[in-house]
């Protein structure tokens, strides 16, 4: 494979959309692409659904954007400088909803995710408006392939995985994670958790991990923040700070991947046919007790 | 408290209070207000909530109302005025004595005998939220509730009286809680060392009348409502069965003070039920 092991400039846009109001949302957007291009930042991430915010209920209707709609092509004509990944609910064809992650370059829409995993546990209701993405697919962008996991995505083992033995060398999270389980001083609830699971992730793929999480609060429940970028040896690269709005950049050294990848060969030794045997053998025997995906 | 329950109840004092104080300062003002108004009783709860508020809005956006009755133990609001002083925020005190005793006077009259200290509790407690509703409209500030979540889940408060507010602070900080962010935030030690009291009659105490203390209650509570442990599983781990049902009982009989009221559905979108925004909607 022809990689050029390249170095850019990733910012992050971490902020509090307001709930429902997708053109405040939108200038927001434009605001921070222009304070992106400033500190010559080559790829601007934007948290999971940075354009509705987070718990949009029956503003979904009213929210959801067809990729063809002006606001959504303003933001990938924002573009044509640096890279600019934005979540928003795009409403498909069919009038089905989804949470959605795009991937603009150079005023195109290079690749788009549809979230995979719509909580619906505790205090979670994602499955009730917005119907799931079916397909997990790394695409060409700076650095080499990229991948994007939206927040939920990336709680469940598989969907690392999957990207990295399609070659992703950087994997995108947009992420609205709200702070929970955190009363307790040896309890830090989900950001323990995120900043566990992005290192394991990242040693275990050898790749770089960009999580963008917002902030503000929405009915009381605080979202933390805590965006950064965690490197393939398993070190923040820059971290963000927690609860404020900023734009956090980092500088991406891709020689690290390839420096991981040796030293730590996880990847080249990954059988990925015993993976696909064992998968199926799985299940079919877990379609014998239960239906399931 | 078993030490492994109390380790778990332990907070991180300046995280939460972060957290805190970032919700008072984002609730307050996304939805265009600049300041916060409360009731200051002398108790542990409003006073935590006071050293909240004054952190996040700051000293003159915040406004505690004392609003003593005539058989309110002096000493309440003594130590209120202690945390007036403390952080140096405005406060106005109204004695409510006059419209209490003007509304009973008149009720009992028609219904012919004496309203009981139950009735005359909650008026009281009643008659301090119309209190506060009326100077938040004065005042252009929002009320602050000052409800903890062991009184909340107990349904130890009166519905539309204490329970109510715009916005509460400490409503998912257990009683032991409140107490360790309390002392972490410097609440006058007159205050953390007082036994809790609504202070609606003489000599009354929430424990007496509860019957159980509230750190039983907290562990208990933390176990059934954080954990999901069934009430059996709690009663086989050793904690008294009367209890433990007294507990449960009383969260579920109160229930219906902890949510809006019902409506009957007619409709294909209800308010409440598939008419869903959240209240920060567009803020």
């Amino acid at each position: 494979m022809d990689v050029a092991w390249s170095a850019f400039r990733v910012a992050i846009a971490q902020f509090a959309p307001k709930l429902g109001d997708v053109s405040a949302n939108l200038s927001r957007h434009l605001e921070y692409v222009n304070e992106a291009k400033q500190v010559n930042a080559q790829v601007l991430v934007f948290p999971e659904l940075g354009l509705t915010g987070y718990q949009t209920q029956d503003l979904t209707l009213e929210v959801a954007r067809h990729v063809s709609h002006p606001d959504i092509q303003r933001l990938i004509q924002a573009s044509q400088e640096l890279d600019v990944i934005f979540s928003f609910v795009e409403e498909a064809d069919d009038c089905r909803f989804f949470v959605t992650a795009a991937y603009a370059s150079g005023g195109r829409l290079v690749h788009r995710h549809r979230k995979l995993y719509l909580p619906t546990y505790g205090m979670f209701d994602e499955r009730r408006y917005f119907a799931p993405g079916d397909r997990i697919r790394t695409f060409s962008a700076q650095g080499g392939q990229a991948g994007v996991l939206i927040c939920e995505d990336a709680w469940h083992l598989s969907s690392p995985y999957l990207l990295a033995v399609q070659g992703a060398s950087i994997i995108y999270v947009p992420a609205s994670s709200p702070w929970r389980n955190t009363m307790a001083a040896s309890d830090f609830g989900s950001h323990a958790f995120w900043r566990q699971l992005l290192q394991v992730y990242a040693q275990l793929c050898g790749c770089f991990f960009v999580f963008a999480n917002r902030v503000g609060y929405e009915d009381g429940v605080h979202f933390y923040g805590g965006s950064g970028v965690m490197g393939p040896d398993g070190e923040w690269v820059a971290e963000g700070p927690a609860s404020e709005s900023a734009l956090v950049v980092a500088d991406l050294d891709f020689r690290m991947v390839r420096r991981a990848r040796y030293t730590t060969p996880l990847l080249r030794d990954e059988r990925v046919r015993l993976v696909l045997a064992e998968m199926q053998e799985a299940v079919r025997r877990r379609s014998t007790d239960e239906a399931g995906d | 408290m078993r030490p492994e329950i109390e380790a778990k109840l332990a907070l991180n004092p300046s995280l939460v209070t972060s957290v805190l104080t970032g919700f008072l300062r984002d609730e307050v003002t996304k939805v265009g207000f600049q300041k916060a108004v409360f009731g200051l009783s002398g108790g542990i709860d409003s006073a935590l909530t006071a050293f909240l508020a004054a952190e996040a809005l700051g000293r003159d956006r915040v406004h505690a109302v004392l609003m003593p009755y005539r058989t309110s133990h002096p000493k309440s609001l003594e130590d209120a005025l202690k945390v007036v002083e403390a952080l140096g925020i405005p406060h106005t005190i109204i004695d409510i004595t006059a419209p209490v005793d003007a509304y009973f006077e008149q009720v009992d009259r028609v219904l012919g005998y004496e309203a009981n200290a139950l009735r005359r509790g909650n008026r009281m407690a009643r008659e301090r939220m119309v209190t506060l509703y009326d100077l938040s409209a004065a005042m252009n500030a929002l009320v602050l509730g000052t409800s903890n979540k062991t009184e909340l889940l107990l349904g130890y408060g009166t519905q539309f009286g204490d329970m109510a507010s715009a916005l509460n602070p400490i409503g998912d900080l257990y009683k032991c809680q409140v107490r360790q962010l309390a002392a972490h935030l410097g609440v006058p030690s007159s205050i953390l060392e007082k036994a809790p009291s609504a202070d609606l009659w003489a000599d009354q105490t929430d424990e007496k009348e509860l019957g159980f203390s509230y750190d039983e209650a907290d562990e208990i509570l933390y176990q059934w409502v954080d954990l999901r442990m069934s009430p059996d599983e709690i009663v086989s781990r050793g904690y008294p069965e009367r209890l433990v049902r007294a507990i449960v009982e009383r969260v579920r009989h109160n229930q219906y003070k902890r949510r809006m009221p019902i409506i009957a559905k007619l409709s294909g979108r209800t308010i409440g039920l598939d008419f869903r925004y959240l209240r920060d909607w567009g803020t």
